[in-house]
């Protein structure tokens, strides 16, 4: 049976704009608005989106790195014990720091230059309870080993390493406290291809072996089909399908979807098909359009587009759960 | 390669060196292609590997610290050929070719605009200098151009300035204008690179239209495999400033014979392979540039590596339009007959 570990309950985050002399707000950009998602326990879920679509932001959301304007946050143990994290004070929110990390994007700059390894990554295991320093040394020179770094690396400067091995340095700062549950956001995309497949392969394994959840946030859709077992693709703030990956690709249920898998260049000259090419650009999440987010580049637009927002609803496709906000899907809806 | 009036550029045994603190890193060790008219030709690489330092010396654009050591550019102009790495980095005729017969579209839009000038005055720019048309066509020309790159209300546009454009639309001004003056090649440094996949789909949807209206031999220089499936004609791989492997797009993609374009190749998930792909990380990472394995530059990382391997290997004609640089080619290129 499958038991969540994350329960996302209409997350909203939205930025306030502000202007004038007296900085009065004038807008809000509607970065995340409204989203449903549950994590389930051990698997790898894909976040998949443009620029601008709010995936950073939402894998944010979760960690309280960004307040939630609104929404519920719901972390589920082992032992089914429910905490409602966007509530708890800060402090109280310390436990559930441990159980919840993250490997940033660019390895360049979420390193403290002036500290060595160790002394960057020996900070949440002083606060949280483990004293001594040979201890300390211990559980980092494991964890080096572990990426298949070389233990004395840990007394150097973040300087003195490439950008995969910093990015893998990333990997053993979000592992050092034991989490549950390791929001990956782009962990590989600033990396050279040879690289990146290194630290895929790394992943992986790292979650086999340590009965990890990742919550995989990427703009590249062919590197999440390779990962995931469910990929939710977002558009402006909202998610418009969430499914088992191979049926992203198989049965794409959405326009938009469809449109972002044919743009992807395929490195198989067996497998090019005809590029969608949408007009424009991403609108403005300050001011999103009315009716359905995507109709103004959609393809199949029709009326109803236009004035009505589609919830996300149910379907099956291979028997398997797929979850799409459209109007224009011909199967029947699963209540 | 039959016809020798389809080549536009052909670039033989160049090397491109950079001098700092005493050392030097030969950036660009011996590179040679040709670049037909109205073809794409794709070079692909991991960052360092040169690609965009060739392109740089084509455009004669290289910073003051390093220089051309040996080779030839040949550019056919008209019935003329002239050749690039002769020339006067700043003279007259360099200044000439630079914009008019050679454009280059770079890999930031955000930081390649001028902020202070609108996108109009740097497109007519280019048309100032390179053709006679008067300040009422030349904005006639800039709205024009805008127009054909898909920008909305470009009468408008042309006056704004490049903050108030998107990625994409600072992308598309960046190509309005290397195609102001027709060049017969452009070069085209990770031009997308920058984009979300379905801006790239539309610049190179753009891209391609240029290349089959105006006949425009273009340079792509690019890290992703599947770019080079999509667009190119013709593919060269670099790898430590040499070419590792060059051929057609279906030589090189369904037939690779360097053991780095097949590791390259089998690095990154494909989309519709599904969850039970194999992918395969090529062991390492790149040397160090002043500390450079002797021999075959892949060698270290190589899993076919001999003592043979010491020797850096020569190009190897495979075929008429295949060549690959590597000492043991005829192991892997006997599974594809």
């Amino acid at each position: 049976m499958k038991k969540e570990i994350l329960k996302l309950r209409g997350v909203k985050v939205h930025f306030p704009v502000q202007a004038g002399v007296f900085n009065r707000v004038v807008g809000h950009v509607l970065a995340v608005d409204g989203v449903d998602l549950d994590i389930f326990r051990g698997e790898v879920l894909g976040l998949a989106g443009e620029s601008g679509c709010g995936k950073t932001t939402l894998g944010k959301a979760i960690l309280r790195l960004v307040e939630p304007t609104d929404g519920e946050v719901k972390y589920i143990s082992q032992d089914d014990d429910e905490t409602e994290l966007t509530s708890l004070e800060k402090k109280d929110m310390d436990p559930f720091r441990k159980k919840l990390q993250i490997v940033f994007q660019d390895p360049h700059s979420s390193l403290n230059p002036s500290f060595t390894i160790f002394g960057s990554l020996q900070d949440p295991l002083k606060k949280f309870g483990i004293k001594s320093k040979e201890e300390r040394r211990k559980i980092i020179g494991d964890l080096l080993e572990a990426v298949n770094m070389r233990r004395e690396y840990m007394d150097r400067y973040p300087h003195e390493f490439s950008g995969g091995q910093r990015q893998r340095i990333g990997i053993v700062r979000a592992l050092c406290l034991e989490p549950e549950l390791i929001v990956c956001d782009e962990a590989v995309s600033a990396l050279d291809v040879s690289i990146q497949a290194q630290v895929l392969k790394l992943l992986m394994q790292l979650k086999k072996e340590k009965n990890l959840t990742y919550l995989f946030i990427t703009h590249d859709l062919s590197v999440t089909e390779y990962l995931c077992d469910r990929i939710a693709v977002m558009y402006l703030g909202r998610i418009v399908e969430l499914c088992v990956s191979e049926d992203l690709y198989n049965n794409t249920l959405h326009p938009y979807s469809e449109a972002l898998i044919s743009a992807i260049p395929v490195a198989d000259l067996d497998k090019q098909t005809k590029r969608i090419v949408l007009e424009g650009d991403v609108p403005s999440p300050v001011n999103p359009p009315k009716g359905c987010p995507f109709h103004p580049r959609c393809p199949k637009a029709t009326d109803i587009c236009k004035t009505e927002v589609p919830t996300l609803k149910k379907y099956s496709t291979n028997g398997n759960e797929h979850y799409a906000s459209c109007h224009l899907i011909d199967l029947p809806e699963i209540t | 390669m039959e016809n020798k009036n389809n080549i536009a550029l052909s670039v033989r045994d160049l090397k491109t060196f950079f001098y700092t603190n005493n050392r030097c890193n030969k950036a660009v060790n011996g590179v040679s292609f040709d670049v037909e008219k109205g073809k794409t030709l794709c070079i692909v690489g991991e960052s360092g590997c040169g690609k965009s330092v060739t392109a740089a010396t084509i455009m004669q654009l290289l910073p003051t610290l390093s220089r051309i050591e040996e080779g030839e550019i040949k550019f056919q102009k008209d019935d003329k050929i002239i050749n690039i790495e002769k020339l006067e980095k700043n003279g007259k005729e360099m200044r000439e070719i630079r914009g008019s017969d050679i454009a280059m579209i770079f890999q930031d839009p955000m930081t390649a605009l001028n902020p202070v000038y609108t996108v109009g005055f740097q497109i007519s720019e280019n048309l100032k200098y390179h053709t006679n048309l008067n300040k009422k066509e030349i904005r006639e020309k800039c709205i024009s151009l805008l127009n054909d790159m898909g920008i909305p209300l470009p009468e408008k546009r042309v006056d704004e300035y490049p903050h108030s454009y998107s990625g994409g639309m600072r992308q598309r001004a960046m190509i309005a204008m290397a195609m102001a003056c027709n060049p017969k090649i452009l070069i085209a440094d990770e031009p997308t690179t920058a984009l979300d996949v379905t801006i790239q789909a539309q610049i190179f949807e753009l891209m391609d239209k240029l290349k089959k209206e105006n006949d425009t031999a273009i340079i792509l220089i690019t890290h992703d495999m599947g770019v080079v499936a999509e667009l190119a004609d013709n593919v060269a791989v670099m790898y430590m400033g040499n070419i590792v492997e060059a051929g057609t797009a279906d030589d090189v993609l369904r037939r690779p014979t360097h053991p780095y374009t097949k590791a390259l190749l089998e690095s990154v998930p494909v989309l519709g392979r599904g969850k039970n792909q194999d992918i395969n990380p090529i062991k390492g990472s790149t040397p160090d540039p002043y500390n450079r394995p002797i021999g075959c530059q892949f060698a270290p990382r190589c899993n076919w590596q001999t003592e043979s391997c010491d020797v850096m290997p020569e190009i190897t004609q495979i075929n008429e339009t295949h060549q690959v640089r590597c000492h043991k080619y005829e192991q892997f290129f006997e599974k594809y007959k």
